[in-house]
């Protein structure tokens, strides 16, 4: 049973960082339609970015938010100028341009900052506390980040114009664009806004895997499946789906181990965790499209 | 008399196609304008053309300003509402959402919160529904949000691409009754497109008659209305 507790609880702070990936896959989608395949490259980068400042003598939490303003900017720079030409391209061609963004964004970090892996500094003071068996310091922090960033983007999108005038631009370009709404500049602050997520994301779990340009591979594939569980248009959903894939892939693994132990026959374990993250996307993308949150859109004929 | 809307020379292309030939016309301040025309003639062109969604060339001048090759959202918050055709409600955002839209255009707050009150006066159906999905809504009460939302950029002229399309008789009399009060009372002046001539040429002041992109025939709405051979060629009733 403790073990139990042991794997959810691993699983959720696990799915917090699924859910970051998530939310900003989300970020670029529900303005674009696009996902974003170099998110994770990206959100490395930041993580670098955040290391640099780290080095100066800087305090985490300030790097960290000197990292998600640059790559704020950065990403709405890459959307500006790498995407804004593309408009009208076919699909293929910007999934192309997707993947020479991860490999550029992949040998910058190599060749700047070399292959090496580093360690990267936690914020969360390694305390020990009722429950701290199950469950570390930098988990919980984990997730409690992960909360906060999206109760401010629900926040956002609700109740602030900007946020309206976003959610308008994504759902109608035409009609937005028509109630003033300046479009484009919308689709460069999705961008934007899916850079800083990924910074705050691949802070959080830096930590954990170390620093080093791989560090986001794996962690990317989660994301995936955690946004197309969730509903890959909806901000929530998507954080929700993150949760729900970290606590499955363990879940299933300790499943597998139990079994294991009882009958010495062995199924599935932890080298499997990225298949069930697969097996969860396919099966997901077969049995509902939509995702579990995914809203589809009443209308009336 | 001042004119608020002119164009002169107006050519509009789809691609290689061109849709509309050097069109010229003027719109005076507090007037309705309708433009006629069979399907095909280049009416909905012409709106987009002046909001510049389709690519054009030739002049459009607002209130003494030319405003051809602005981009749209600009052309939007300089005060040339449109109302396109289908509506272009946003069908996932509720009513009130769609009508605050405008807000960040606006920026003033009170103002916006004012001119809701204002809008919802003239259309107390959408009031009833200001929680609802707008996509619930029926094609009349979208016509009407369509036109809320265009009345929240405080517009000085309207651009309204067929409001009776595919509606009952009775609300689109409803919907026209309000457009006249709308003119009236907030004097914002309007260039209507629509297919029903008959009913256009009764709110209307000025009348332009279109033939595959081309001007035609022009005079005063009543005029047109009067006049048998105008009808029965170009009007078809």
């Amino acid at each position: 049973m403790e073990q139990l507790i042991q794997q959810v609880a691993a699983g959720l702070a696990n799915g917090a960082i699924y859910a970051l990936v998530a939310l900003a896959l989300v970020m670029i989608y529900s303005a674009t339609d696009h996902l974003n395949f170099a998110q994770g490259e990206m959100a490395m980068f930041s993580t670098y970015i955040a290391w640099a400042f780290i080095q100066t003598g800087m305090g985490f939490w300030p790097a960290l938010l000197l990292a998600v303003l640059v790559s704020f900017v950065a990403g709405m720079l890459i959307e500006r100028i790498i995407l804004r030409p593309l408009h009208s391209a076919p699909v293929l061609s910007i999934v192309v341009v997707f993947i020479g963004l991860l490999a550029v964004f992949h040998s910058m970090a190599g060749a700047i900052w070399t292959h090496t892996i580093k360690p990267f500094p936690s914020p969360f003071p390694d305390v020990s506390f009722a429950g701290s068996g199950y469950i570390g310091p930098h988990q919980i922090g984990m997730i409690l980040v992960t909360l906060i960033l999206l109760a401010a983007l629900f926040l956002f999108f609700r109740f602030t114009p900007l946020g309206l005038a976003m959610r308008a631009a994504a759902q109608n370009p035409v009609s937005a664009r028509l109630a003033g709404v300046p479009v484009d500049w919308m689709l460069a602050l999705g961008w934007g806004l899916a850079a800083g997520i990924g910074a705050v994301a691949g802070c959080m779990v830096a930590p954990v895997v170390y620093l080093e340009p791989n560090m986001m591979a794996g962690i990317l594939l989660y994301g995936f499946a955690g946004a197309l569980v969730g509903g890959i248009g909806s901000p929530g959903g998507a954080v929700a789906g993150g949760f729900l894939v970290g606590v499955l892939e363990n879940l299933v693994a300790y499943l597998g181990n139990v079994f294991e132990r009882a009958t010495g026959v062995y199924v599935i374990g932890n080298g499997e965790k990225l298949t069930v993250a697969l097996i969860i996307l396919i099966t997901v993308l077969t049995a509902r499209p939509s995702g579990l949150f995914g809203r589809v859109t009443v209308k009336r004929v | 008399m001042s004119q608020l809307l002119e164009v002169r020379n107006l050519a509009a292309y789809y691609g290689q196609s061109q849709a509309l030939h050097g069109v010229s016309f003027a719109i005076g301040l507090g007037e309705i304008t309708t433009l006629l025309g069979a399907n095909g003639a280049g009416k909905t062109t012409v709106l987009r053309a002046i909001c510049n969604m389709v690519r054009t060339s030739g002049e459009v001048w607002f209130d003494g300003r030319p405003i051809s090759g602005l981009a749209t959202e600009k052309i939007a918050k300089l005060g040339v509402a449109h109302v396109p055709e289908g509506r272009g409600t946003f069908t996932s955002l509720s009513v009130d959402e769609n009508l605050r839209i405008a807000a960040f255009t606006r920026g003033n707050g009170r103002e916006v919160q004012r001119d809701r009150e204002m809008v919802l006066g003239y259309f107390p159906r959408l009031a009833e529904r200001i929680k609802q999905q707008a996509g619930t809504l029926s094609g009349g009460e979208q016509q009407m949000l369509a036109i809320s939302r265009a009345l929240m950029l405080r517009p000085r002229l309207m651009l309204l691409d067929e409001p009776s399309f595919g509606l009952a008789p009775l609300v689109v009399q409803e919907i026209f009754r309000i457009m006249r009060r709308i003119n009236e009372e907030a004097k914002v002046s309007m260039l209507l497109v629509e297919q029903n001539a008959a009913l256009a040429l009764d709110l209307a002041d000025e009348a332009y008659v279109l033939e595959t992109g081309r001007v035609v025939m022009s005079g005063d709405a009543a005029a047109v209305k009067g006049d048998e051979q105008i009808r029965k060629s170009y009007l078809g009733y």
